[in-house]
């Protein structure tokens, strides 16, 4: 069975590329994982196309766990899923937590075949004490 | 139950924390890491927990599990640190 995708939403470019570039080499190969962040002017933003974008190219069976920086980064992503088709819609979810350190985490747990539930928990476990 | 040194010089930092949760995950048992031999002992397959453990260089970590693989996985576990999990 495929590992869950991992998709990564900063309003900056450079810190979807970079966090992007650290799960593939903490992690490895193993994960999908798919970047998007910035505008077209090479300015900060996110855009649900965008995202819609990462998630198709991050795609997986077992789900896409989505990693996001602040405020429109999770709307926009609120709005992506919304507009996946439903089949698809519940197998895709927002991780609360920290982009860069949750989106490793998400990968490590991702890479041993976890579901798309425990992958969540993984990253989401970051904000526990 | 058994137990490695920390010979790689970062420690338990990052990067052999996810290599250490990735092996512990090819495993079915139940396997736990401390840094003394009666514990606290800390989920060796939960890369959040293991990061936190902060094994300096020269820490001895000891690794205990439960389950049919679980002598098999301990080994690996130990293997792995020994080898400064493959990094250097």
């Amino acid at each position: 069975m495929a590992n869950v995708g991992i998709v990564i939403v900063s309003h900056s470019s450079k810190v979807a590329e970079g966090a992007a570039d650290m799960v593939r080499q903490m992690v490895g190969t193993t994960v999908p994982v798919a970047h998007t962040g910035g505008n077209p002017d090479g300015g900060l933003g996110t855009a649900v196309d965008g995202i819609l974008t990462a998630i198709d190219r991050a795609w997986s069976d077992a789900g896409v766990a989505i990693l996001v920086d602040l405020g429109g980064a999770e709307t926009n992503s609120e709005m992506a899923i919304e507009m996946l088709p439903a089949a698809r819609q519940a197998r895709v979810v927002v991780c609360n937590a920290p982009v860069v350190e949750g989106a490793v985490m998400a990968a490590t747990e991702s890479s041993g075949g976890a579901t798309l539930d425990a992958v969540k928990r993984a990253a989401e476990e970051l904000m526990a004490n | 139950m058994a137990s490695a040194v920390l010979v790689n010089e970062v420690g338990l930092h990052a990067r052999p924390s996810v290599k250490l949760t990735q092996t512990a995950k090819r495993f079915a048992a139940k396997l736990e890491v401390a840094l003394a031999d009666d514990g606290p002992w800390v989920d060796a397959k939960s890369p959040v927990k293991i990061m936190r453990v902060k094994a300096p260089k020269g820490a001895t970590l000891h690794f205990r599990g439960a389950g049919p693989d679980a002598r098999v996985a301990v080994r690996e576990l130990v293997s792995l640190v020994e080898r400064k999990f493959g990094e250097e």
